[in-house]
């Protein structure tokens, strides 16, 4: 693995290289399922769970249709506050304005509040370019950027690796970062928590620029808000000179007051935490505390076109909490990597193809790394129906054809006649049903299916068959009906793959 | 009481020991079975493969086949809940119509028919997985449970991660068959687990999956319809 997704293979093929990763599988499956049923509980300590998230809804969905106003009030606010914004069409202009920032103040280390943002527009990358190291300091974030390594999760980033990996890479590889890992470290979470402390500290204390995302900015006061559970965000936001955040522009909210909704189902969301350990939020800047140069870059990326469409917009309300991954068990499987993106999960399936387009094979695969249980949609504190969307994606992907996708609307066509068509319909059903003994239930060619499941076993005769001889004519068929239903029956257990034992 | 059966095009084909055994099941109840024949398939498979236009015609022929009837029922949650819920979006005034004329097989013997108790003999080991689209689409909640449990001589065994998702999912079991196998080989072990020799089901694509994984490995288990079991009684036992 190293720090980039471009040219990952599609989905079904990345799933089935994790897949066979044993420790990945038991890691996705031990931290998902904790974090599941902890949010469980603390989703239902509030009655009002099911109105706060509608009203989560709606405060989006009213910010996303008037988001044009939203965000010139937005500027103008935090122009009023002291505060610079600058617009990004796109990663390549947004990267450029953020390098350049930094380049102005005559530095070259910038410290790194973990953001979506920064991640989806390959910033560190794009800095290093230009000579400038940039420090992640969010735990998760630090372990993936010292391991060479990709984020797999929205929030816990890295999620895929366990305490032995983790110790392994502090060990391995802090000291060519800055400060080395303290001698004989050892797995246990307070220790890796201390190294990884001693660690930051010395890069809190000499940035002189921080750069970060942000959950939400309200209209009104040109705030900015991000919530954490560690503190470095704080660190970040706080004691550097010059601060610069990259936001996507669906992360506004009006008002206060509509902030204090996601305050709530935020946290009991993606921690399980009734609150946030940190919530912290600047206006501009203030003399003497905190940073004395405040910019914020606001970054389109896909966003406005996915605006455009009706269905899809829906994924713009996402607050990336994360539950919609931990619920999934395609995630839970297939893990953050095989998603090609910074976005995994069912709000990646959903999203990545609308902001990135579905020209790529791993974008035109990702609709369709789901089988549309809709464990995600439960969860989801802004009710974003994700299988909805995943299906409107599919649709536009069948639409454009190409590979795969030519045969598979020929035959969908031709059974859509079929089935316009009982008569013929079951004159097939006959057919199949009479030459089943020569059905194996293992077709070599069959391979998706029978890589790993039997066919089931075809019946004598279709149900159609059936009515017909023994409730169509009910006069003639009354009598002889029960010896044909347990002569039926008792092929029944067969058909769907009966076991040895029985 | 009449009800049209809605047999869905997997049972007409591959299952028809379900429908044979809904059709027991309902007259055993005092309901009156009609199956229009101009039925075939609710264009599910379609529609959540992205094939939307091509689901049209399906949509219309399926609102035609039910016509007239009060209710018509299926053994078939995830049929089911491709009229309720996809049929408005996708046809006319008729296909929302029959949307909520329509009802999966257990929501019909527990809320119109009126029963929990249908008077099913089934001495056995059982386990039961609610399939994602009764169970998240259909909020069928507890009623196929308080079903099974009224059957006589049959014991219920609660299934781990009875929630979670089998792996089936339509054309995902073919495109994406490693991740959709590997849900469904744990979906197997936690049934197993419980020492039921039946995993019931009322969705039989779940199944087929299911018993298709049953059986490959051997397992000491096999897959039965719900309605199988409802339909078995002293009399005439379902085997
Ligand atoms: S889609 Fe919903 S559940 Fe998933 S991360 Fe976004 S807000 Fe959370």
């Amino acid at each position: 693995m190293s720090g980039t997704y471009l040219g990952m293979p599609a989905f079904p093929v990345a799933a089935k290289a994790a897949l066979g990763n044993e420790t990945l599988r038991g890691n996705l499956r031990h931290a998902t399922h904790t974090i599941r049923d902890k949010r469980e509980k603390a989703v239902a300590e509030l009655d009002d769970w099911a109105l706060l998230r509608e009203a989560g809804k709606q405060i989006k969905d009213h910010t996303l249709r008037h988001l044009d106003r939203y965000l010139v009030q937005l500027e103008e606010s935090v122009t009023a506050a002291g505060g610079v914004v600058h617009w990004a069409r796109d990663a390549a202009e947004a990267n450029r304005i953020v390098a350049e920032l930094v380049k102005a103040t005559g530095e070259s280390e910038v410290v790194k509040v973990k953001s979506m943002a920064t991640q989806e527009i390959g910033l560190n990358e794009a800095l290093e370019a230009e000579g400038i190291s940039a420090y992640e300091t969010d735990l998760a974030e630090l372990i993936v950027q010292l391991g060479d390594d990709l984020p797999s999760h929205i929030l816990v980033p890295a999620i895929h690796r366990n305490r032995g990996e983790i110790r392994d890479i502090f060990r391995e590889q802090m000291g060519a970062w800055g400060r080395a890992a303290p001698e004989g470290l050892s797995d246990t979470p307070a220790d890796l928590a201390e190294a990884a402390r001693l660690h930051l500290r010395e890069k809190f204390l000499r940035a002189k620029v921080g750069v970060s995302g942000a959950n939400f900015m309200v209209a009104e006061t040109g705030t900015l808000v991000v919530v954490e559970s560690e503190g470095n965000g704080r660190m970040c936001l706080t004691l550097p000179e010059t601060l610069i955040s990259v936001v996507g522009i669906e992360k506004i909210v009006p008002s206060w007051q509509d902030l204090e909704v996601f305050l709530q189902t935020l946290p009991r969301s993606s921690t399980a935490e009734r609150m946030n350990p940190y919530t912290s939020m600047w206006t501009g800047t203030t003399d003497g505390d905190g940073p004395r140069a405040f910019h914020l870059v606001l970054l389109d990326n896909g966003r406005t076109d996915t605006l455009a469409d009706e269905v899809g917009r829906q994924a713009l309300r996402c607050i990336r909490c994360s539950a919609c991954l931990n619920v999934c068990p395609v995630y839970e499987r297939a893990g953050g990597h095989a998603y090609g993106s910074v976005y995994p999960g069912p709000i990646g399936a959903i999203l990545s193809p609308q902001l990135r387009g579905i020209g790529s094979e791993v974008d035109a695969s990702l609709p369709y790394a789901s089988s549309l249980c809709g464990a995600c949609y439960d969860v989801c504190p802004v009710a974003i129906d994700i299988p909805e969307v995943l299906v409107h994606l599919r649709e536009r992907i069948a639409d454009r054809g190409g590979k795969g996708h030519r045969l598979e609307k020929a035959a969908i066509k031709a059974s859509g006649w079929v089935f316009d068509h009982p008569k013929v319909l079951a004159a097939g059903e006959r057919v199949a049903s009479r030459t089943r003994k020569l059905h194996p239930s293992r077709v070599p060619g069959a391979g998706a299916w029978t890589d790993s499941r039997d066919l089931p076993e075809l019946p004598p005769e279709p149900f159609r068959d059936w009515w017909k001889k023994n409730r169509a004519e009910k006069n003639s068929a009354g009598n002889n009906s029960a010896e044909s239903n347990s002569a039926e029956s008792n092929s029944s257990a067969k058909n769907r793959g009966e076991g040895s034992a029985t | 009481m009449r009800a049209a059966l809605f047999v869905t095009c997997v049972n007409d084909a591959v299952y028809p020991s379900t429908g044979i055994a809904t059709v027991r099941l309902l007259e055993r109840l005092g309901v009156e079975v009609d199956f229009p024949e101009a039925q075939s398939c609710c264009g599910q498979p379609q529609f959540n493969t992205g094939y939307r236009r091509e689901t049209e015609p399906l949509v219309r022929r399926t609102t035609r086949a039910f016509e007239g009837y009060e209710y018509v029922v299926t053994p078939s949650g995830s049929c089911a809940a491709m009229v309720r819920r996809h049929y408005p979006e996708i046809g006319d005034a008729a296909a929302a119509s029959l949307a909520s004329r329509t009802y999966e097989l257990t929501e019909f013997l527990v809320d119109v028919v009126g029963v929990t108790d249908v008077g099913a003999y089934f001495p056995h080991v059982v386990t039961y997985h609610p399939s994602c689209h009764g169970l998240r689409m259909l909020g069928l909640g507890e009623r196929p449970r308080k079903l099974l449990e009224a059957v006589k001589g049959l014991e219920l065994r609660e299934l781990p991660g009875a929630e979670e998702c089998c792996g089936f999912g339509g054309t995902f079991a073919v495109k994406n068959s490693d991740v959709s196998a590997a849900m469904g080989q744990d979906k197997v072990r936690s049934a197993v687990s419980t020492g039921a020799g039946v995993l019931c089901g009322a969705d039989n694509s779940c199944l087929m999956h299911l018993g298709g994984i049953l059986s490959r490995e051997d397992a000491p288990m096999r897959a039965l319809h719900l309605a199988e079991i409802l339909a078995s009684t002293e009399e005439e036992p379902w085997s």
